[in-house]
């Protein structure tokens, strides 16, 4: 429908330069400069190097998906921009260029969150969220399990990692194995050779005692890097196959376990399940068979929905003019450490 | 019509320039809050001018060197200005503003040395010959290793008013940080004579800081 809003959403939290259009529930754009290549000889993302690339890739990955989209600046009916959770220089990029663009075309600005935009981008796919949703949310930087009444008013944090978040798993169980980063893929590809069930590593916070929806992997991850030192250091070949098999069947059996005992708990009959991690085969896998047992309706978005990118912020700000939400002012900040419950940061001053 | 502004110290600074005169200038400092405080001052800035953003013909932007974070908030701000109004940016080096107002102050007449704080106890630093010329290029150093060059020199800047021993003609009275209308009027007059800018691209001298891990190797199967 043409009178859908038709917004433009910025995505710098981390290492990818996201731009995407969307009008209303429909993907016009998704476009992505990644800086991945240039972290990887570091093992990890480094912010610095990260910040540059934001600033080198803002103005052509903008231009690159108004193009892509068919459409016109003029036309827009708002930008969207990450304020936040992510790395504070990063976010300063494009919350920087949003301001400019928003300011220089005379369009309301809206600054939202992260992880409401992970959830969200699932309209893009699904169509309109149920009310309330239930989304698991899993990646480098975040591991939660959030409660939905109204993604751009009312998001309640069930629980989340009291450590690593499960992508840093992923990552640094990659590199004791010596297989590089992200160590998210490449985990993935080698699991699919092994054996799941060939090493049974501890499955954390699941005790009868321990928080029910509250998740930790920095156990697991230093057993599974134990395991293989004592292999080494027996002299024996490590089992790379069979290690990240293992280690993968452990951080899917718990996410997808403490996400349908949430559903059941709180009676929602669907789960939607977003972030880089999301694009793991074996987890979409295993949320599928253990939804299905459970009758619980699966919303999973196609993997490149799942990573950072620019439409999930388009999908969130059309959600904001949709429902009529306050626009943020031109003093919004970058906020490293924006809160889940606070869905997008309306202006304090005046209106935009 | 310019509208300038430069993050690369910690003044935010907006001015707007008819190609004649500063019609009005908006600073703050505020070293910490680059990214919250520009677009307000650039909208105080229009406003004091009485000047609408679509007869703005020109970006002019200081590209530094300065600390990178706020650094950046002007640089994509300029790109995206000069992107969504369709108009050219003009890249000036940070410290060729600062020496422009040193002279407009009346503080110079001879050759001298315009400093900044670099922070980790380093200054972003060039010599000028007078307040329109340049005679370095600009560096990042510690101070005790540019002793010898700035020595007996008069110096304008932050970066210098922070280490007196090895800048001993500060001049008390010259700008610390960067002015805006300086730079717009800087960049009027290089325009005027067909002068040459820098393209809006940052002036860090530094690597990013970034450790390899030791013992480290990337094997990536395909
Ligand atoms: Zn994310």
């Amino acid at each position: 429908m043409a009178d859908e809003p038709l917004v433009l959403g910025i995505e710098t939290s981390c290492d990818e330069t996201g731009v995407g259009v969307v009008r209303g529930h429909t993907l016009l754009a998704d476009a992505v400069a990644s800086s991945v290549d240039e972290h990887a000889r570091f093992g990890g993302v480094v912010p610095e190097v990260a910040s540059r690339a934001h600033l080198e890739a803002m103005v052509p990955t903008i231009q690159r998906a108004l193009k892509d989209a068919g459409v016109t600046p003029r036309d827009l009916d708002g930008i969207a921009v990450t304020a936040g959770p992510g790395l504070a220089g990063a976010l300063l990029v494009g919350v920087s260029a949003a301001k400019a663009y928003a300011y220089a075309l005379g369009k309301p600005l809206y600054g939202v969150n992260h992880l409401a935009s992970h959830v969200c981008v699932d309209q893009l796919e699904h169509g309109a969220l149920p009310e309330p949703t239930m989304a698991l949310l899993v990646s480098g930087g975040h591991s939660s399990l959030l409660l939905a009444p109204d993604i751009t008013s009312d998001v309640r944090p069930l629980g989340s990692t009291i450590d690593d978040a499960a992508g840093e798993a992923f990552d640094k169980v990659a590199r004791v194995l010596g297989l590089g980063f992200p160590g998210g893929p490449v985990i993935d590809r080698y699991a699919r050779e092994g054996d799941p069930d060939a090493i049974r590593f501890p499955r954390g916070l699941t005790g009868p005692r321990d928080p029910l929806y509250d998740f930790s992997f920095s156990g697991l991850k230093t057993a599974v890097a134990r395991w293989i030192e004592a292999k080494r250091a027996a002299g024996e070949t490590v089992p790379v196959a069979d290690v990240a098999a293992s280690f993968q069947e452990a951080v899917t059996d718990v996410l997808t376990r403490k996400a349908i005992r949430a559903c059941k708990d709180h009676g929602v009959d669907h789960l939607m399940m977003g972030g880089g991690v999301a694009a793991n085969s074996r987890l979409r896998a295993m949320a599928e068979e253990r939804c299905a047992a459970a009758g619980i309706e699966l919303r999973v978005p196609r993997p490149k929905l799942c990573t950072d990118n620019g439409a999930m912020v388009a999908a969130l700000g059309a959600e904001m003019v949709a429902r009529g939400r306050a626009a943020s002012d031109w003093e919004l900040p970058a906020d490293s450490s924006l809160p889940v419950t606070e869905p997008h940061v309306p202006g304090q001053h005046r209106a935009a | 019509m310019l509208l300038a502004f430069d993050t690369a110290t910690p003044a935010i600074t907006a001015a707007v320039h008819d190609g004649t005169a500063v019609l009005a200038e908006s600073t703050q400092v505020d070293a910490r809050r680059h990214g919250e405080l520009l677009l307000p001052a650039v909208d105080e800035a229009l406003r004091a001018a009485g000047v609408k953003l679509d007869a703005v013909t020109g970006i002019v932007v200081g590209v530094g060197p300065g600390p990178y974070t706020g650094l950046r908030v002007g640089l994509v701000t300029a790109a995206a200005f000069g992107d969504a109004l369709g108009v050219p940016v003009y890249g000036v080096c940070t410290l060729d503003g600062i020496a422009y107002a040193a002279g407009r102050a009346g503080e110079m007449d001879g050759p001298f040395v315009v400093a900044t704080d670099a922070r980790r106890k380093e200054v972003y630093w060039a010599r000028y010959t007078d307040p329109r010329t340049r005679a370095t290029d600009p560096a990042v150093d510690r101070p005790a290793d540019i002793a010898d060059e700035v020595a007996g020199l008069p110096a304008v800047g932050a970066g210098a008013a922070l280490y007196p021993q090895v800048f001993t003609g500060v001049r008390a009275h010259a700008p610390q940080h960067q002015s805006a209308a300086a730079l717009a009027a800087l960049a009027a007059e290089r325009l005027e004579s067909g002068a040459r800018f820098l393209p809006p691209l940052p002036l860090y001298l530094r690597r990013p800081d970034a450790q390899v891990p030791a013992g480290y190797k990337a094997v990536m199967p395909k």
